[in-house]
């Protein structure tokens, strides 16, 4: 299942604005990296480039490489939709599909997939990913309500339950704890951690102490103005980032001494 | 506050008009309501021997119900089917266009899309008439033999459809637009395809709005006078041979072609058929109401 992602000389795009310029990383599987930076510096932007959700904006486009165990997303006849099949997304706001009950929101992405799938199997799916996401013991008892009907820390886990159901290779995470309490946010960290011993995890952070307690690997993006491309400044190992980082934009920025 | 207060006084002000035109409706039919049967059709000389004034009204409001539920079941799926392409498919450009051009659609005085009924729509219906009746005429509403020319209801209800397409494609475009970008892309990132992610976020989204849009198009179809009376040749049965004429008539264009030759007890009787139409149209209104707020629990409201 988690397989790593290859990113080489990205720029990205919105229309003629240059957003996010000369982006090189590696993300390994089975770890968590985290994402950090100042607001506006692009990560939402990455994020949302590597399960090719950015192009989904009118104008939007990138330059250069991203690779999925060597496998350019970005080719000729790949086709984007099958992209995001096998690299998950959660977002800042939890957004289940409010129409639809619980039950159906866990296999909806399955239903994409496959589309015949028996009473039997669709329950153990609904189970398995319910459980994986910390969510099953609150609403085994309501899975016929709809899914608007949970609170927002558990719309958030019924959101990762959805992604992780179709057993993605990826999984990418955009601030998915800004709108939770700090009780959803432990629960929701703690599942995280459980989930990167079978998925490689993204998660973009603004809080510092998360993307120390989560991350394996954490990339400081930053940008050098209003109306600058941002830029990857340093990508290491979590504990070398936040103890001994070699760029000084880089201990600026965790140690608060930073705008 | 203030705008409270307005919001108020003009919710009573709509309840004090509705009550009013209810009055002045039920006033003047009660000379036709409290007139005994056998005298009613001896004083207006278009209701039949015998009948009483349900007997005539029952025919009209069939044919009322059956022209506008024409006109909705073809209009309907085309306006939704133009509505998402002009909101997820069409480029920019494209999409403007047709919007501006829908707009302009539903502002065209209905005698015009009688006029285009009568004189241009119905010689292209009548060998679609005669296909209908000669290959599924085994289907009752399809029995001919077809109407030559086709002044019937299903050319009636055609009329009708195109009248109301540009209202509810109109109203169904701006619910569809306005389908939030976080369910939208919790479809797409979830590998749905765009008509995948039409069903999953946009029509769910979009349901009770659709439901709305549809409703205003059959109350504009329940109370449409001209487009019918130029193309449908009335009778007053209950039939649903639609494609023969001489079968329906429907209530609006019946007060138009009658009210100048009626005097005296004719006006009340055309003006108790006016009561019931009010009366259909508010319920459709209450239907329509309470289907939206019956799924408000799983709407994309909250
Ligand atoms: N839909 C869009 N259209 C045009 N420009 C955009 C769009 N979304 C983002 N941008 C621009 O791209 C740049 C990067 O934005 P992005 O959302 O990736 O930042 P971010 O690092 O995620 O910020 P935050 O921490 O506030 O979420 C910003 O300059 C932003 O204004
Ligand atoms: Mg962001």
């Amino acid at each position: 299942m988690a397989k790593r992602l290859d990113i080489s000389d990205l720029n990205i795009y919105y229309g003629d604005f240059l957003a996010v310029e000369g982006v090189s990383m590696a993300v390994e599987p089975r770890a968590v990296t985290a994402f950090i930076g100042p607001s506006g510096c692009g990560k939402s932007t990455v994020l949302r480039s590597l399960n090719r959700m950015h192009e989904v904006i009118p104008g939007a486009y990138i330059e250069g490489k991203i690779a999925l165990d060597g496998e350019d997303l970005y080719g000729r006849d790949v086709d984007p939709v099958r992209v995001r099949r096998s690299i998950g997304m959660v977002f800042q706001r939890p957004n289940p599909f409010p129409t639809m009950s619980i039950h159906a929101n866990v296999i909806a992405g399955m239903k994409l997939n496959n589309q015949r799938m028996s009473k039997a199997q669709a329950d153990e799916v609904v189970e398995t990913s319910l459980r994986g996401a910390n969510l099953w013991s609150e609403v085994k008892d309501r899975l016929n309500k709809p899914g608007s009907s949970l609170s927002g820390g558990q719309q958030q886990r019924l959101c990762i339950a959805r992604a992780i159901a179709v057993q993605p290779d990826v999984l990418l995470m955009d601030e998915p704890c800004s709108a939770l309490d700090p009780i959803s946010t432990l629960a929701i960290e703690d599942l995280i951690g459980k989930l990167k011993q079978d998925y490689t995890i993204v998660i973009v952070t603004h809080n510092m102490q998360q993307a120390a307690r989560v991350s394996d690997q954490t990339a400081f993006f930053n940008l050098a103005g209003v109306g600058q491309p941002g830029k990857l400044i340093e990508m290491d190992a979590t504990e070398k980032i936040f103890s001994n980082p070699n760029q000084k934009a880089t201990e600026d920025y965790i140690s608060g001494r930073f705008g | 506050m203030i705008f409270s207060g307005a919001a108020k006084g003009a919710g009573v002000l709509i309840l004090a008009i509705l009550a009013a035109v209810a009055i002045f409706l039920l006033v003047n039919a009660w000379p036709a309501i409290s007139t005994p049967t056998d005298e009613l059709s001896e004083s207006v000389h278009w209701i039949k021997e015998g009948d009483s004034l349900l007997d005539y009204v029952g025919p009209l409001v069939f044919g009322t119900v059956l022209a506008a539920l024409i006109a909705l079941i073809i209009a309907t799926p085309v306006a939704i089917a133009v509505a998402l392409f002009i909101s997820h498919y069409a480029p920019r450009k494209l999409a403007q266009i047709f919007g501006y051009v829908i707009d302009l659609l539903a502002a065209i005085p209905s005698v015009v899309y009688g006029l285009w009924g009568a004189l241009w729509l119905m010689p292209q219906m009548f060998p679609v008439f005669e296909w209908l009746s000669e290959y599924l005429g085994f289907i009752p509403i399809f029995q001919g033999p077809a109407a030559s020319p086709p002044r019937t209801i299903l050319t009636a209800g055609i009329v009708l459809a195109v009248m109301i397409l540009p209202i509810i494609t109109a109203v169904s475009r701006e619910v569809f637009l306005q389908t939030p970008t976080l369910h939208r892309e919790a479809a797409l990132a979830l590998g749905a395809t765009r008509w995948e992610m039409i069903r999953m976020a946009v029509l769910p989204f979009g349901r009770s709005g659709i439901i709305s849009a549809a409703m205003l198009g059959l109350g504009r179809a329940l109370g449409e006078t001209m487009a019918v009376a130029m193309v449908l040749s009335p009778g007053f049965v209950y039939s649903f041979f639609i494609l023969q004429a001489g079968q329906q008539q429907n209530i609006a264009a019946n007060i138009a072609l009658k009210f100048p030759e009626s005097s005296g007890l004719g006006v009340n009787v055309l003006i108790f058929t006016g009561l019931v139409l009010f009366a259909i149209t508010l319920l459709v209104n209450m239907i329509a109401r309470w289907i939206v707020s019956r799924r408000a629990e799983f709407s994309g409201a909250n």
